[in-house]
């Protein structure tokens, strides 16, 4: 991925930290969206795609209602003095993100906003960007995560990719491709050509390199895909199937499945050494492991205990113990970012659903509606998943997304069916 | 001759797939549809004089490559043993013919524990073969997990088709 130029100039003066007076909680379980108005940029002809985009955002996000522009009763001329904020009470706004476009004489985009409390009659935040004109998307997501952010105390997710598996073709013998697109399904990159089966691509902590299975030249294998240069490079040389591999949070070591004999254990590899360490031992299916964020440990799925359940242990195989005891196999545990949740995919009744519960096991809860969901990806900030949905009957895989309070299930735009997806961390 | 050939190729799957339906598998969600219509017959298919012997085609018609599972389930099924026999048989007047292992699962399953449980699958069809004399550097096993389904529809009889161990020719056939 090319890097961009991009500069955060500064917080306007005017901007009033800790007013809190405009605010969303997004650990409650069923909120009213906060209605926000989002006129066109002004200035550039750019200003009103980067809005456009900017309202998409929020939108999708489930906490903002963005507002009809048509409703709007006050035009924009400048972004340098207040609005009148009894124009956007008229019509129940509460926030207002008033922006401007500029071409430079460099050639480069610069674009300023502004997010306004309409009832607190404040300015919350103004930021100020310079990019090259191709990276206004970029900026547009930048945009909504710096109101995301102030609004609801969390980090945003906006400005991030998803790596994940293009499908097409018969449902017997379906193409799939890797593939990569913004967090909002712009820009999808195909970065293979469906000749071969690929599966389950991950991101490593920049974003920059996807570990992932690829079944080229007959040898289902773990795969490493540089996004810079291009190139690819089998991990490791095993004499058997490798799979599920996961990046360590450091990004110096992957997690995957070594398969022997027809028995499946979790291996750690250093890239840089590229020696490895076996984890487990058990003669049962022992895969899908997956790190904490302090990397001191590993979730995983065995079947030691008769069924499908999840296990946690420590990053060097010690005190291997089972965590999930609910009804039903439970499997593909993830580890969010924030270190206080595991996704995984519940298995009972004859469907498949997204769960979520605490490292220790407790608190499970139940957060998708699917037929056939499964392999969850944390949001960066840990509060919004996507996964995989099959459909009933060989009709094809959807990704879709759903907060981790169960609310706001959506599907995810993508080019076609997909599956597997991934979600990068914020792009740095 | 394409056209006996596929009849019989199904006649041969038909009756695997009445044996492999028939034991119970108490977490199986209940059936949509009752499993094909009973056939017990699981003896070897007539010779097909048409298809050229040591063939891939002759291994598929004649032999029988197909094995079937239970649901989360690796073991050879009675059933089963036959078809394996005459593949070890076959395999035995052909030295020259390599073969893969591959090893299916339905969609039942997430898909890297299937990945997982294909191996399983794949192997346990690999170490019967060897029980039988067959030599294990002429066998390769390989994992398609839920990825290559033979049937789409979400039922216990199309589970039933694609938990499966089917033995492919890699190298050395006639042709």
């Amino acid at each position: 991925m090319k890097k961009i130029a991009l500069a955060l100039a500064a917080l306007f003066a005017l901007t009033v930290p800790g007013s809190a007076a405009l605010q969303v909680d997004v650990n409650q379980g069923n909120i009213q969206p906060l209605p926000i108005a989002i006129p066109d940029f002004i200035g550039d002809p750019q200003g009103a795609n980067i809005a456009k985009v900017v309202r998409a955002d929020l939108e999708r996000s489930g906490l903002f209602k963005p507002l009809d522009p048509k409703s709007y009763v006050e035009q924009i001329k400048s972004i340098n003095a207040a609005p009148t904020f009894a124009n956007w009470r008229v019509i129940n706004a509460q926030g207002l993100v008033t922006g401007q476009a500029q071409a430079q004489s460099d050639g480069r985009l610069r674009v300023d906003f502004r997010l306004w409390d309409i009832y607190g009659e404040s300015q919350m935040l103004g930021l100020q960007y310079f990019t090259q004109p191709e990276n206004w998307r970029r900026i547009a997501h930048l945009i909504s995560d710096a109101i995301y952010e102030r609004i609801t105390g969390e980090k945003g997710y906006f400005d991030t990719r998803i790596v994940f598996i293009s499908e097409g073709g018969p449902a017997k013998n379906r193409k799939k491709k890797l593939a990569v697109m913004d967090e909002d399904g712009a820009n999808p990159i195909f970065l293979t050509r469906g000749d071969y089966l690929v599966l389950t691509p991950r991101f490593n902590p920049t974003a920059q390199m996807i570990a992932y299975m690829s079944y080229i030249n007959g040898k289902p294998r773990v795969y490493l895909f540089d996004l810079e240069s291009g190139r690819q490079e089998m991990l490791g040389n095993f004499p058997n199937m490798t799979f599920s591999p996961r990046f360590s949070p450091d990004g110096n070591k992957v997690a995957m499945t070594l398969e022997n004999g027809g028995n499946s254990d979790i291996y750690v590899m250093d890239l840089r050494t590229r020696s490895y360490t076996r984890l487990t031992t058990d003669p049962s299916i022992d895969t899908s492991p997956s790190f904490s964020p302090d990397g001191k440990q590993i979730c995983f799925e065995s079947d030691r205990g008769g069924s499908q359940q999840i296990y946690v242990m420590n990053a060097d195989g010690s005190n291997q113990h089972r965590i999930s005891f609910g009804s039903g196999k439970n499997g593909t545990p993830v580890w969010s970012p924030r270190g206080d949740m595991i996704a995984f995919t519940k298995q009972g009744g004859g469907a498949f659903h997204i769960g979520v519960m605490r490292p220790d096991g407790s608190g499970e809860r139940v957060i998708s509606n699917g037929w056939e969901d499964e392999g969850p990806t944390w949001a960066p900030n840990g509060r919004v998943l996507m996964y995989s949905r099959t459909l009933q009957g060989g009709r094809g895989s959807q990704i879709w997304s759903v907060d981790v309070t169960g609310r706001n299930e959506r599907r995810v735009i993508t080019p076609g069916d997909a599956s597997d997806p991934a979600w990068s961390p914020l792009i740095q | 001759m394409t056209r006996f050939s596929g009849l019989l190729k199904f006649a041969a799957l038909s009756a695997a797939l009445a044996l492999a339906a028939c034991s119970s598998k108490p977490e199986a969600p209940p059936a949509d549809n009752g499993p094909p219509p009973a056939q017990t017959d699981n003896s070897a298919p007539v010779q097909s004089s048409s298809i050229v012997p040591g063939s891939a085609e002759d291994l598929r018609v004649n032999v029988g490559d197909t094995v079937h599972f239970d649901y989360d389930k690796y073991e050879i099924m009675e059933a089963d043993r036959s078809v394996l026999q005459r593949q070890a048989s076959w395999l035995a007047k052909y030295p020259s013919v390599r073969v893969t292992i591959e090893g299916h699962c339905d969609e039942r399953g997430t898909r890297e524990y299937n990945l997982a449980l294909g191996a399983r699958r794949a192997n346990a069809v690999k170490e019967y073969l060897v029980s039988l004399g067959v030599a294990n550097g002429r066998l390769e096993t390989i994992s398609y997990g839920k990825e290559r389904p033979m049937c789409t529809e979400s039922s216990e009889s199309c589970y039933a088709q694609n938990r499966r161990g089917v033995t492919t020719i890699t190298g050395g056939a006639s042709s």
